[in-house]
């Protein structure tokens, strides 16, 4: 019988870790069962990044509506080429829409916010968006006002 | 002169061969796989001693090392007017370096210790010994289900450190001082991947479970069969397993976060 015990208080013990885990990856890392959502790829080409990074965030009107897949140099043209995969629901991108590099807060992370444009077509998997606008430079804009241009 | 050679020599051989003693000793241990009708029971156990017993020093442990953070990182964080990062803080913190760290250390405290005392003193009174007489294999019966189950508690007891942790740190942020706790959560959601922090951090703990409990039943086995010896070796298991883990997890944390 006090083996039984044993045994029974060992095996909550380990679902006790088991649970703990499912804690840590549920709550605590975000992962959703249905992480595997359908989703489609579009790209966008950048003249500057600055600190965008992979696993970062697209939203549209401050809704995330995918993550940053990769950010890879194009040789050609020596601009980035940022790899977006959008979640399948949000279908209906207008065309001319633009993706535009934000930060969140002054100091916070950065993202890319997709402002929508106006055209009836909507962006199919594998477009790239024509329009793009590059993550604003503190430093820059800084150095350009005080050089007076 | 010589004698002083000679002597730095021999300390140098000592250390060589005892690690060459553990590594054939854990051999031994790996390679007599206790069969499963007879060691499932005494791996029940011994995880019921070094796990469940351990539980609550890990616990109570866990929530003040959370809340401690929950205050400290308000206090920082507060000062930049981004308290709502505390949750990403508390979390990261707990999930990578503290949880398993920290479980280690209080499991070489707790358990390590114990297991040596214990298996010392079997060899003190000469049980090891009797066993050996009587044909039955004191790796495979007494040391075998001991490393086992350090080996398999380790993981657990830091998961729950870990949660119990968080636990703390939302207890002083979001119940005391007022951090939103939408903010706590979704900051910490979005900052913590599965792969690289919660994953790593496991496997973290699951490699100093492994060092700690190895120490423990080698010291014990290998130990001076004396009172002084048992207390020697006890000591020294404690000692070794701290340095071990803190040492292992800075090669750790190089190898798995290290690639800027």
């Amino acid at each position: 019988m006090a083996q039984r015990s044993t045994e029974i208080i060992v095996g909550l013990f380990m679902i006790a870790g088991l649970a703990a885990l499912m804690f840590l990856a549920l709550q605590v890392s975000g992962l959703s069962p249905k992480s595997a959502e359908q989703t489609y790829t579009l790209y966008a080409n950048f003249n500057d990044t600055g600190g965008l990074t992979p696993r970062g965030k697209v939203s549209m009107a401050g809704v995330t509506v995918g993550t940053i897949e990769s950010i890879t140099l194009d040789r050609d043209t020596f601009q980035a080429r940022v790899t977006m995969s959008i979640h399948a629901e949000v279908d209906n991108i207008p065309a001319d829409s633009a993706a535009v590099i934000r930060t969140s807060g002054l100091l916070g992370e950065q993202y890319i916010d997709i402002s929508i444009g106006g055209d009836l077509e909507s962006l199919n998997a594998g477009d790239t968006f024509y329009s793009t606008q590059s993550a604003m430079n503190l430093e820059r804009l800084i150095s350009n006002f005080a050089s007076g241009r | 002169m010589m004698d002083r050679i000679a002597g730095l020599g021999r300390l140098g051989i000592a250390i060589i061969a005892s690690f060459g003693r553990s590594g054939q000793f854990l051999f031994g241990v790996l390679a007599g796989v206790p069969r499963p009708a007879t060691g499932f029971p005494l791996l029940v156990k011994q995880l019921y001693a070094v796990g469940v017993l351990s539980l609550a020093i890990v616990v109570v442990s866990g929530l003040f090392i959370g809340m401690v953070l929950g205050l400290q990182g308000y206090t920082i964080l507060s000062d930049y007017g981004s308290e709502s990062a505390i949750g990403q803080m508390i979390a990261l913190t707990l999930v990578r370096e503290l949880g398993p760290v920290v479980t280690a250390l209080l499991f070489a405290g707790r358990a390590g210790s114990a297991l040596t005392a214990e298996i010392g003193l079997m060899k003190a009174t000469e049980q090891l010994s009797s066993m050996e007489m009587m044909g039955v294999d004191p790796l495979r019966r007494v040391v075998a289900p001991r490393l086992w189950a350090g080996f398999l508690a380790m993981p657990v007891l830091a998961m729950i450190f870990s949660v119990v942790g968080i636990w703390g740190g939302m207890l002083v942020g979001v119940e005391w001082l007022g951090v939103f706790e939408g903010s706590f959560w979704g900051n910490m959601q979005s900052s913590v991947d599965f792969v690289d922090d919660v994953l790593n951090g496991f496997i973290k703990s699951v490699v100093f479970g492994f060092v700690c409990a190895w120490i423990a039943v080698y010291q014990g086995y290998d130990c001076v069969p004396t009172s002084a010896g048992i207390s020697s070796a006890t000591t020294k298991t404690v000692v070794y397993s701290s340095l071990a883990v803190l040492g292992l997890d800075f090669v750790l944390t190089a190898v798995m976060f290290g690639d800027f």
